[in-house]
């Protein structure tokens, strides 16, 4: 697509989401204006505009594009009305905002600090939570019913978190809402948060610091310093996509998977015509299942695992579609003039070796990597928690007991931050996370202590069965050594 | 390790190892539930939306079976199934002769019209024949998974499990 062509890429008819798009904006892209829509993001109103570089490199200057769209990595940065180092990924459109590839590190702004909010607010609650996807929703709705306050925090200007680009429908327990499309499992506990009167809700805040005596720096919409005190603290940052080692992983069309839901799933901007999706494990099946259903065609899946990653089923469900998915396989090389044009596919021997000869090209326009996400754990480290490296977990996490407590008392994890696995499971964690603050705060009294007691009870029963069976037993052995290492290091027993 | 896990499709005799597969005269009795389930994974929508007791799973990780006598091929499961795994089968006559009927879970679009001709699709993704579509339960009456109910030649009955581009419209226009 040329990037004359404004607006091919929005998608119209969807089998299941319907975009109901707001009021029509027009951003400055280098001087030419483009059409945006209120409430979509600077990247999703150039994507669909046919921008693929949104930044170039320092010092080698290569083009990069999205990688994330969620604002946890910077290559989609750029300057936008004059400041360097913006997340286009979260920043939603204003009307004349002027916006510009960034080149290397930016530049100091020159706007004067007479643009700023000088002063900081002070805000405390009960349970601060940070981050307003499943397991910090879940947190949320439970610590209000227990007689908490709370305020939630959320660096996106929606909530929901990845739970809002899950269009399929979910595994899990009937008494969990499996069988229930996580978008609408999310839009159902967001307009519960919403109704609440015990939930404040911060959007557009970045959490960025957490200092001595508890208190946590934020800034909203990257204006004004926000200072937050909560009696019991709760950091449900969620994770960040893994890169994979290749020739050219920075070209522009290369995309964590979770980059082609956003588009697609939450903005309605097709990432691409064709695909190539690396990696066949749930997540990366699901996403191209998901790209179909928005239109793109699946070149093909590989796999360097001898085998398929995902449920059976959800594999099944695009095989039938014709989609080859090549196991033993892994991706060489991306190619292409300043944005992916194609990839070279290799045969791995069983030493993971490429075979030398094995090697053929798939033309494509996206890149998806869907190589396992790792736990965003930067504040938990900023704060103190003992932080570990716990394989099984996918990644560096602060090391929790059962009641998802950190070794810093009355700081608690939930959901992908404490280990990645799966939604439903960020959702009971989140409850389990919000009883265990209410309790240590002599919150709820009683009969409805009692309620609570037993809703603890049965919740890490569910969670422990959801992490039953094959497939949980990553997770499962994950948690367990979390929990053994709280015991060592804190020589309590939970 | 079964080709299943390199290839992302069952075979028939697959099915037929693991007893999913219903015998003849049920086939020939009225529609029933396939599961094409066979993975411990923890899910268990089916088996609650079975207003028969018809889905018998002894723990949420255990992969779904289908008491055949007890299903009556209403459609509960495969309308919430997650995996898109369940599917309805029948022989069934049709003056002298027998065709195979087949509903399957549908999410994409178009959602085909009733009474056009379609490509039939097996689990591999090759096209093995022709389909004619006689019902369609529209997404929007399922949270958007359409069930389409499509007529194939008997011996397709276990083979096609998906459906392609519409080969003729309802009035019998080639597209």
């Amino acid at each position: 697509m040329s990037e004359n062509d404004i607006g091919t890429s929005r998608i119209d008819r969807h089998p299941i989401l319907e975009f109901h798009r707001r009021k029509e904006l027009t951003i400055y892209y280098h001087g030419r204006p483009i059409l945006a829509y209120e409430g979509e993001t600077v990247a999703s109103a150039l994507y669909a505009a046919g921008v693929r570089t949104f930044s170039y490199s320092p010092g080698l200057d290569r083009p990069r594009g999205l990688f994330c769209a969620i604002g946890k990595c910077a290559s989609c940065v750029m300057n936008i009305d004059g400041i360097s180092n913006v997340r286009s990924c979260i920043t939603p459109v204003r009307n004349g905002m002027i916006v510009e590839e960034q080149k290397g590190a930016g530049t100091f702004p020159e706007t004067t600090v007479g643009d700023y909010e000088t002063a900081s607010p002070e805000l405390e609650a009960d349970m601060v939570i940070i981050g307003g996807g499943p397991a910090g929703l879940s947190a949320a709705l439970e610590a209000a019913d227990l007689g908490m306050s709370v305020l939630l925090l959320d660096e996106n200007h929606q909530l929901g978190g990845q739970l809002i680009k899950q269009t399929h429908r979910f595994f899990g327990s009937k008494e969990h809402d499996a069988g229930v499309r996580g978008v609408t499992i999310a839009k159902s506990m967001i307009e519960k948060v919403e109704a609440s009167d015990k939930v404040s809700v911060l959007l557009g805040t970045t959490a960025f610091g957490y200092y001595p005596g508890g208190v946590i720096a934020a800034v909203k919409e990257n204006k004004q310093l926000v200072k937050i005190t909560g009696k019991r603290v709760l950091l449900a940052t969620g994770a960040a996509e893994n890169s994979l080692a290749f020739e050219n992983n920075d070209l522009p069309g290369v995309y964590g998977a979770g980059a082609a839901q956003t588009l697609m799933n939450v903005y309605g901007v097709k990432p691409g015509d064709e695909v190539l999706m690396v990696g066949s494990g749930n997540v990366g099946v699901i996403v191209s299942y998901q790209l179909m259903q928005a239109g793109v065609r699946i070149k093909a899946i590989v796999e360097a695992m001898p085998k398929i990653g995902a449920y059976f089923v959800h594999a099944a469900k695009i095989r039938r579609f014709g989609v080859p998915i090549y196991v033993g396989h892994s991706i060489k090389r991306a190619f292409g003039n300043g944005k992916v044009e194609g990839a070279t596919i290799v045969k791995l021997d069983d030493k993971w070796q490429p075979v030398p000869g094995t090697e053929f090209d798939v033309k494509c326009d996206v890149i998806c990597l869907s190589v396992g996400l790792h736990p965003s754990y930067e504040l938990m480290a900023q704060a103190g928690c003992a932080i570990k490296f716990i394989p099984e977990l996918s990644g560096h996490v602060a090391v929790h007991n059962r009641n998802l407590e950190t070794t810093v008392p009355g700081i608690y994890v939930a959901g992908d931050s404490s280990g990645v696995e799966e939604a439903s499971i960020a959702m009971m964690e989140g409850k389990v996370a919000a009883i265990s603050a209410a309790f240590s705060l002599g919150k709820p009294v009683g009969e409805k202590r009692k309620e609570a007691d037993q809703m603890l009870e049965h919740t890490q029963k569910q969670l422990e069965s959801l992490r039953d069976g094959p497939f949980g037993a990553r997770g499962r052995n994950g948690k367990r050594k979390s929990f053994e290492l709280y015991e060592q290091l804190t020589g309590a027993r939970v | 390790m079964s080709d299943w896990q390199t290839e992302g499709y069952l075979t028939v005799d697959d099915l037929k190892e693991k007893g999913n597969i219903p015998p003849e005269e049920r086939l020939r009795k009225a529609p029933v539930a396939i599961t094409e389930c066979i993975q411990e994974i923890p899910c268990n929508p089916c088996k609650a939306a079975c207003p028969f007791d018809a889905i018998l799973m002894e723990t949420i990780t255990a992969p779904p079976k289908v008491d055949f006598d007890k299903c009556t091929g209403c459609t509960m499961c495969m309308r919430v199934c997650p995996g898109l795994t369940i599917f309805m089968v029948y022989l069934r006559k049709k003056g002298g002769e027998e065709v195979g009927e087949i509903t399957i879970p549908y999410e994409l679009l178009p959602v085909p019209e009733k009474m056009s001709v379609v490509e039939a699709i097996n689990r591999r993704g090759e096209i093995v024949g022709e389909a004619v579509i006689t019902r369609v339960f529209p997404p929007e009456k399922n949270s958007g998974t359409a069930l389409i109910t499509m007529e194939v030649p008997a011996e397709l009955l276990m083979e096609v499990r998906s459906i392609g581009r519409v080969i003729r419209g309802p009035e019998g226009v080639s597209r």
